[in-house]
C-alpha cells in the first residue's frame, strides 16, 4: 500500500481520533509559538507536521511529549487528558533530532534504558532488546558505544530505543535530517515498513517537504503557529488552498489575474502577466472580476516551438536559461510580459524531437486541470 | 629544516629548565648530608629519617590531607549543585546573584577572603556559639567556600556543552528527574567532577593565606608549618618533605591522566 492509500483508508473509516489537540496555544513570553491550534490524529497514522523554522511544529511535538505545557487548550491522547501527566508517565516516546543516544552506554543498554525504568524483569528485557536489535538490524553493533557508530546506525538505535516501550505514539523530530541523501531514501522506506508492521501512530516533524511527502499518510502544513492546510500529501501538493502552501511545497509559478468568465463548470481568468487567458475546468467560489492568483507547478507545463491550437493557456516566451540536472532539465522562460516562469522537463530520450536551446522562441501550455486558482 | 629543529630543541630545553630546575635542585638537596641547605656535603638519606621522627611536620601533613580530602569532597557536592542550577534552570529569582556569588571567590584576593571569613567566624561564635573556636572545621568551611566556586564553573561549562535532549530523552523513556540525574547527567559530567575534586584538593593542600586567618592553635596546616619553619632558616627536612610531596603528586597526576583517558573513552 502506498502511504496515500493508507491515508484514505483511515479517513474513510469513521474513527474516534487518537490524539486530540484542542485549541492549543503556546506562548513564550510575548512570542506565540502555537496559535489556537486544533488537530485530530487517528490511530496507526503516519502523520507529518511540515513547516519552516519557527512555524511552531517542534513546539507542538514537545507539547505532545510533555516537555512543554500548553498556555491554553488541551491535549487528549487515547481518551486521557495529558495536561498534568509528566513526560516520564506518558506512553509516548520520542526520537530526537540529535538522536540523544546516551554516550556512556552501549547500544544494548541504550535500547534497554526505557524498559529498565519500568522495572521489567531482566529476562524479558533481554528478549525484547534482542527483538528490537533484530528489527533494526544492529546485531553486529550491540556492544558498541554510540560514538563508534555511523549516522545511519545511530538513527536506528534511536528508533529502537524509542520503540521498545511499545508506545502508543512515536514522535519523530526530523528523523532523517542528519542522514545523507542516499541513506535517507533507504531509511524512509524502512521507517514506513516498521510503522506498518507495528501499527504505532507516528507523528513526524520535518521541514523537508520531500520527506513529508514520502513518509506521510496525512500531513499538515504549519506556518506561524497555525495549520495552513491539512490533507493527504497529494492533495496538499496538487490542490494547495492558499499561496503560502503553494509556494512552500515544491516550486510553483504564480500568475496574477482577474476572473472574466465564471461558470459552474469552468472559469476563465485574464492575466496580463501570463500574456493569455487562463482556463480552469472547474468552478471556483469567487465573484466576477475578483483578483485571483493562478498557481501552476513547473512539471505540469508543456513547452513547444509551435503555437498550440487554442488561444487560452498559451504563453509565448523566450528560453532564458537552462539547467541540466541529469534526469531532468530546468528551463527559465521569460514571457513577453517580462515574468520569468520555471518549468521542468524530464530527459526521456537522449535525442529529443524537439530540442530547446537558449533564446529559442517557445509557447508554454498546460491542460485545463493542471492549475489551481487561489483566492487567498 | 635542520635549523628550525635546533631552535625548537633550544627553546624546549630552556623552557623545561625554567620550569623544573628549581624542583630538581630541591630534590637533589634533599639528599644532602650537610645541615647547611646551600652547601653540598655528600649523599645521605638521613633527612628522610629525621622527617619521620618530626611529629610536628607529620601532624601538619596529616591535618592538611584530612582538610583537603574533606573540603574537596564537600566542594564537589555543593559546586556540582550550584553548577547544575546555573546551567539547567534558565530563569529563577536571584539567578544573577547566585552566578555572581559563585564566581566571586575566583577573583577575590585571598587575603580578603581569609579576613572576611575570620570576621564571620568570630561574629558567629559570638551570636550563635558555633563554630566554637577556630580549628580544622573553620579551615574546612573556608576551603569549601572557595573551592566550590571552581567546581561550579567546571561543572557548569561541562553541562552547557552537553546536549540537553539527552536529559529529555531519559525523561521520555521513563526516568524521573531524580533518577535521571544519577543515570545520565552524573556519568556524563563525571570527568568534570573528577577534575573539580582534584583541583579543589590541590587548592586546599596548597593554601597558606586563608588557612593562616581561620586556623586555630594546634591546627596548623602543612603550608603554615613549612612557612613558619622557613622563617627560621630552611631546614633540609623540608626538602625531604617537599620531595616526597612531589613524588606523590607526580604519581597522582599520572594516575589521573590514565583515569581521565579511560573516562573519556567511556563517555564519548
Amino acid at each position: 500500500m502506498s502511504p496515500a492509500e493508507r491515508g484514505q483508508q483511515v479517513t474513510l473509516e469513521e474513527r474516534q481520533p487518537f490524539i486530540e489537540i484542542k485549541n492549543v496555544t503556546k506562548k513564550f513570553g510575548d512570542f506565540v509559538a502555537v496559535d489556537d491550534l486544533s488537530l485530530d490524529i487517528y490511530q496507526s497514522e503516519l502523520f507529518c507536521l511540515l513547516g519552516g523554522s519557527g512555524s511552531g511544529k517542534s513546539t507542538l511535538l514537545r507539547m505532545l511529549a510533555g516537555f512543554e505545557n500548553p498556555t491554553h487548550g488541551q491535549i487528549v491522547i487515547d481518551g486521557v487528558d495529558m495536561t498534568d501527566i509528566p513526560p516520564w508517565k506518558r506512553s509516548i516516546n520520542m526520537m530526537f533530532q540529535s538522536y540523544a543516544l546516551f554516550p556512556h552506554l552501549t547500544v544494548e543498554s541504550n535500547i534497554a534504558f526505557g524498559l529498565k525504568r519500568e522495572g521489567v524483569a531482566a529476562r524479558e528485557i533481554k528478549a525484547r532488546v534482542q527483538d528490537m536489535i533484530d528489527l533494526v538490524q544492529l546485531n553486529k553493533f550491540a556492544k558498541r558505544k554510540p560514538a563508534q557508530l555511523s549516522g545511519g546506525q545511530r538513527q536506528r538505535v534511536a528508533l529502537a530505543r524509542a520503540l521498545i516501550k511499545r508506545p502508543k505514539v512515536l514522535l519523530l523530530d526530523e528523523p532523517l535530517g542528519a542522514l545523507d541523501k542516499k541513506l535517507r531514501e533507504e531509511t524512509q522506506f524502512e521507517l514506513i515498513n516498521i510503522q506498518e508492521s507495528l501499527g504505532v501512530t507516528f507523528v513526524v516533524v520535518t521541514h523537508d517537504q520531500e520527506e513529508a511527502m514520502t513518509l506521510a499518510s496525512r500531513m499538515a502544513v504549519m506556518h506561524e503557529g497555525e495549520i495552513q492546510q491539512l490533507g493527504l500529501p497529494h492533495e496538499v501538493y496538487e490542490f494547495p488552498t492558499n499561496r503560502f502552501v503553494a509556494e512552500f511545497i515544491g516550486s510553483v509559478n504564480m500568475f496574477e489575474g482577474h476572473v472574466v468568465e465564471d461558470e459552474p463548470d469552468y472559469v476563465m481568468i485574464a492575466s496580463k502577466e501570463a500574456g493569455s487567458h487562463l482556463y480552469v475546468s472547474h468552478g471556483i467560489s469567487c465573484s466576477p472580476n475578483q483578483n485571483v492568483s493562478v498557481a501552476i507547478r513547473p512539471e505540469k507545463i508543456l513547452m513547444s516551438h509551435n503555437k498550440p491550437e487554442h488561444d487560452y493557456n498559451c504563453c509565448p516566451g523566450v528560453v532564458e536559461d537552462i539547467a541540466y540536472m541529469g534526469n531532468m532539465s530546468v528551463f527559465k522562460i521569460r514571457l513577453d510580459s517580462g515574468k520569468t516562469v520555471r518549468i521542468t522537463r524530464f530527459n526521456r530520450e537522449r535525442s529529443e524531437d524537439e530540442y530547446f536551446t537558449w533564446h529559442d522562441k517557445v509557447f508554454l501550455t498546460w491542460g485545463p486541470t493542471s492549475c489551481v486558482v487561489l483566492t487567498s | 629544516m635542520k635549523k628550525k629543529s635546533t631552535f625548537l630543541m633550544i627553546t624546549a630545553t630552556l623552557g623545561f629548565a625554567f620550569l623544573y630546575a628549581p624542583i630538581v635542585s630541591l630534590v637533589v638537596y634533599s639528599f644532602n648530608a650537610s645541615k647547611l641547605v646551600t652547601v653540598w656535603g655528600g649523599f645521605s638519606t638521613k633527612w628522610y629519617g629525621e622527617l619521620l621522627d618530626n611529629d610536628q611536620i607529620l601532624d601538619a601533613a596529616f591535618i592538611s590531607l584530612k582538610i583537603a580530602v574533606i573540603s574537596a569532597t564537600l566542594a564537589v557536592v555543593l559546586g556540582t549543585i550550584a553548577g547544575f542550577c546555573l546551567s539547567r534552570f534558565k530563569r529563577f529569582r536571584g539567578r544573577m546573584a547566585l552566578s555572581g556569588m559563585v564566581t566571586a571567590p575566583l577573583v577575590m584576593p585571598e587575603v580578603i577572603t581569609g579576613l572576611s571569613l575570620l570576621l564571620l567566624f568570630v561574629a558567629m561564635e559570638g551570636l550563635l556559639g558555633w563554630p566554637s573556636g577556630r580549628g580544622t572545621l573553620t579551615v574546612i568551611i573556608a576551603h569549601v567556600t572557595f573551592c566550590m566556586a571552581y567546581v561550579a564553573v567546571i561543572v557548569q561549562s561541562r553541562l552547557s556543552s552537553m546536549d540537553e535532549s539527552l536529559e529529555e530523552a531519559a525523561m521520555d523513556l521513563g526516568a524521573k528527574p531524580g533518577s535521571l540525574f544519577f543515570l545520565v547527567t552524573l556519568p556524563l559530567i563525571m570527568p568534570a567532577i573528577v577534575s573539580g575534586w582534584l583541583l579543589s584538593f590541590t587548592l586546599s593542600l596548597d593554601d597558606l593565606v586563608i588557612a593562616s586567618f581561620v586556623s586555630g592553635p594546634g591546627n596548623s596546616t602543612l603550608p603554615m608549618v613549612i612557612f613558619s619553619k622557613i622563617r627560621l632558616g630552611v631546614s633540609p627536612e623540608i626538602n625531604a618533605l617537599a620531595t616526597l610531596m612531589i613524588a606523590a603528586i607526580a604519581l597522582g597526576v599520572i594516575a589521573t591522566v590514565f583515569q581521565m583517558h579511560r573516562l573519556k573513552k567511556n563517555a564519548v
